[in-house]
């Protein structure tokens, strides 16, 4: 299992590397100049100069590229160009919102999803599969932005019984806080759900047909104890590879809904950073996203090898 | 209906019962809605009308302020006086006030802001309104001299914009997160992403703002912004995002929509140095092929009003010139065929993501299709604009709304992305530039708009209309915005 994981975690090292050259060279070939973008077309030409020359844009892109990486090795993210302040400090600040989010979001799926799943595959071909499989097909079908715009309509135009969006700091006001999140934790769940319910269907079915289990029932398991004590933990390694996906998805993918509900999450940071061109809030941001992606996958494969030994011996061998 | 009524008071009920009702319209509480966040917090360090629009009037104070029909007000300073010759200004300042750290206000401290905004590595947006300036001198605490190479007609304005607001040494450098000013409101926090809270100066020495707390919700979705306003989650947007949704608060007695203008003189940016374009023939091909109405209708949703120059319509000194190319889809064919194009031409259209650009853009493709033009629409981005049209002028024809004030200006400069160059029009502007009198500024500013239209510079369109969706009970915000800004100091709850 360790040596498993040192291969890993040399492996996790070597992409990060050139994750951020690629991000930082891409970027850079990117038009437009963040000086320009925040002194606007009445600036002085003298003024923009000026002001390239304090955030450091007149040096080549080699010396910003190595700065920027020296940087990165002392966790030291830079200073957002146009709003002068930490970059760290700004993504912890989002992440105040896209955390609990996309945790929340992936609970949520993760207790709607799975049951659903698992029912449809005991019931499989009866009245209750083909209904959860419709509702799975619908919740697929469904826009999120869309889902949460009507979601909003009801339960914030209408009703007002939850906030139509923004966010209050925790430190605030925890309670508004989380009432903040209910309804765009609901919008990223349910298709979320739906998904994971299909795939949990299907490897569920798949693995009802392996011999272990003909061998459960043959023991005199009854049907469903054999789903219960040999089906279902078998039947997850799918559903845990798309689980990661979907939380890296969650954690930076939601910004359509982070627009309808006027989120300060992740994905709205970058998205402004992008279009003023604050070219060092987008790489390290990215950078700091690939990482986490990465690190969820690292834990999948970890649970993985926890979840199936057979994994982890084959790490092994091939480690000798 | 009766039915639906019920749930919904029952909901109501069950919503105030369980503490959770959003909307409390405290009477000294107020929340505006805004579209765009500011990058930081400091005006004289940017061009985003946005940090003008959380801090211009309420946080900072310049030494004048330009008052919602665009006059110049005393601010900072209280009292002037102009020599003989124009190009001294010696101004009265204010006594007892102090910035929200606590330090006092004085002559240092504007002789510290135009310094810095003039110095070399300056990086103010509008620097060009210290480069007149020769010399700022403290007479003594209460007493600034400025002097300017020549006088200038419109000085006691600009120095009266956000670009040009008061800063103290000791906070200066960090306005951009904190801001420091010496106005009726106070910076309280910034919830990146999310909001700005102020709450009111008690130490104020001028007229007292109405509410204790203001707080500047951003949301840039329209759709969220409409929901946001139907919920009681903001109280009001200066500037209403979709111009499609303001027939719904018009309807409904707990909102008012006020309608006003800007200073945003929108037109078709044409590359003046690029040919066709540099042919007059063509501009005016275009000009009489625009059907101004229709784009405010179908780009805007009627809210605009047509210029036919590149002016306010507003303003004392706007000529109007709509007349000087009517829609003529025969006389332009002719204009096309005389400067060689009979069968007209291609040319690219390149269109920033306002609103106003890429739907009016789809409307004029349809217009100069008419007398043969054919348009190949690119959606750019800002930063893209910038590089492209603005830097390297690598365009045909571009929507821009032009949204500073009186900057008939920029056309003198040939240089500018228009690249229209023209002695005649240079001269008159820098005749213009040099003098005070009324009358005859008011004669320069009229002959520059009228060589503009005749030279068919740009396709001049309409300018940009300001939609404010209040709630009913609040009153005292600004209409029109003559400057960038939100000046929250006279609004205030009536019920």
């Amino acid at each position: 299992m360790i040596g498993f994981a040192a291969k890993r975690i040399f492996g996790v090292a070597v992409t990060l590397l050139v994750a951020a050259a690629i991000i930082f060279f891409l970027l850079d070939i990117l038009p437009g100049d963040p000086a320009r973008f925040m002194l606007g077309i009445n600036a002085t030409d003298d003024a923009v100069a000026a002001l390239r020359t304090e955030l450091g844009l007149d040096q080549s892109a080699f010396n910003r590229f190595f700065i920027w990486l020296f940087g990165l090795f002392q966790g030291d993210l830079g200073i957002s160009f146009s709003q002068r302040m930490p970059v760290t400090q700004l993504m912890a600040e989002r992440l105040q919102v896209s955390l609990p989010l996309a945790l929340g979001a992936l609970t949520l799926s993760t207790l709607i999803g799975l049951p659903i799943g698992i029912i449809a595959a005991q019931n499989r071909g009866k009245l209750g599969d083909t209904l959860a499989m419709i509702l799975a097909q619908v919740g697929i079908a469904i826009p999120n932005f869309w889902f949460a715009m009507l979601l909003v309509l009801a339960f914030a135009v209408t009703w007002r019984i939850f906030p139509p969006g923004g966010f209050v700091p925790w430190s605030d006001d925890p309670l508004l806080a989380a009432r903040s999140l209910v309804l765009p934790i609901i919008a990223l769940a349910l298709p979320q759900a739906a998904i994971l319910a299909r795939v949990m269907r299907t490897s569920l079915v798949d693995v009802m047909q392996a011999d272990f289990i003909r061998t459960a029932r043959a023991k005199g398991l009854t049907q469903s104890q054999a789903i219960w004590r040999h089906g279902v933990r078998n039947a997850l390694l799918p559903v845990l590879t798309i689980m990661g996906l979907q939380f890296a998805f969650l954690i930076a993918g939601t910004i359509i809904v982070e627009n309808v509900f006027y989120l300060p999450g992740l994905g709205r940071l970058i998205f402004s950073a992008i279009s003023a061109r604050d070219l060092i809030v987008v790489r390290s941001a990215i950078l700091v996203l690939v990482a986490m992606v990465i690190l969820v996958m690292f834990i999948v494969d970890l649970a993985y090898a926890f979840v199936d030994p057979r994994i982890r011996a084959g790490g092994g061998r091939s480690d000798g | 209906m009766q039915i639906i009524e019920k749930t919904v008071k029952k909901s109501l009920a069950f919503a105030a019962v369980l503490g959770l009702s959003t909307f409390s319209a405290f009477a000294s509480d107020i929340r505006v809605g805004m579209v765009l966040e500011p990058p930081h917090l400091d005006p004289t360090a940017g061009a985003a009308a946005a940090i003008d629009e959380v801090v211009y009037a309420n946080v900072f104070e310049g030494l004048t302020r330009i008052d919602q029909n665009g006059a110049v007000q005393p601010s900072l300073a209280t009292s002037w006086t102009i020599s003989n010759d124009g190009t001294t200004y010696t101004f009265n300042l204010k006594q007892g006030v102090s910035f929200h750290d606590g330090t006092s206000f004085d002559a240092d401290d504007v002789l510290f802001t135009f310094e810095r905004a003039r110095a070399e590595d300056s990086t103010n947006a509008q620097k060009g309104i210290f480069a007149p300036i020769t010399s700022v001198t403290a007479i003594d605490p209460a007493t600034v001299e400025i002097k300017i190479a020549q006088p200038q007609g419109d000085f006691l304005f600009n120095i009266g914009r956000g670009d040009a607001v008061i800063v103290a040494p000791e906070s200066a450098e960090k306005n951009q997160s904190n801001p420091v000013g010496t106005g009726p409101f106070k910076f309280v926090r910034w919830d990146q992403g999310s909001r700005v809270i102020l709450e009111k100066n008690a130490d104020y020495t001028g007229t007292p703002a109405h509410m204790n707390k203001a707080t500047f919700v951003f949301i840039s979705d329209p759709n969220a912004a409409q929901n946001a306003m139907l919920a009681g989650d903001v109280d009001g947007f200066a500037n209403f995002p979709a111009p499609e949704s303001l027939a719904i608060f018009e309807a409904d007695p707990r909102y008012q929509v006020v309608r006003g203008s800007t200073e945003g003189e929108t037109i078709l940016s044409t590359n003046n140095a690029k040919a066709p374009f540099d042919d007059v023939r063509v501009r005016k091909a275009i000009a009489h092929a625009l059907d101004r109405q229709a784009i405010i209708d179908g780009a805007m949703f009627g809210y605009g009003t047509p210029i036919g120059t590149h002016f306010a319509p507003h303003h004392p000194y706007y000529e109007d010139l709509l007349g000087t190319h009517p829609r003529d889809i025969e006389g332009a064919k002719a204009l096309l065929a005389e400067a060689g194009y009979p069968e007209g031409f291609k040319a690219t259209f390149k269109l920033p993501p306002p609103t106003y650009a890429r739907r009016g853009g789809q409307i004029i493709a349809a217009q100069l299709r008419e007398i043969g033009i054919e348009l190949e629409l690119i959606n750019v981005e800002w930063g893209q604009w910038l590089e492209d049209v603005f830097k390297t002028k690598n365009y045909d024809l571009s929507i821009v709304s032009h949204v500073e004030p009186f900057d008939i200006g920029i056309y003198a400069n040939p240089g500018y992305y228009f690249q229209y160059d023209n002695v005649v029009f240079q001269a008159i502007i820098e005749k213009l530039n040099v003098t005070a009198d009324e009358a005859k500024r008011e004669q320069l500013a009229r002959a520059a708009q009228r060589i503009l239209a005749e030279d068919a510079v740009n396709g001049y369109l309409f300018q940009l209309a300001k939609t404010g969706v209040w709630n009913a009970n609040l009153e005292g915000m600004w209409p029109n915005s003559p400057v960038e800004g939100n000046d929250l100091t006279a609004v205030r709850w009536t019920n």
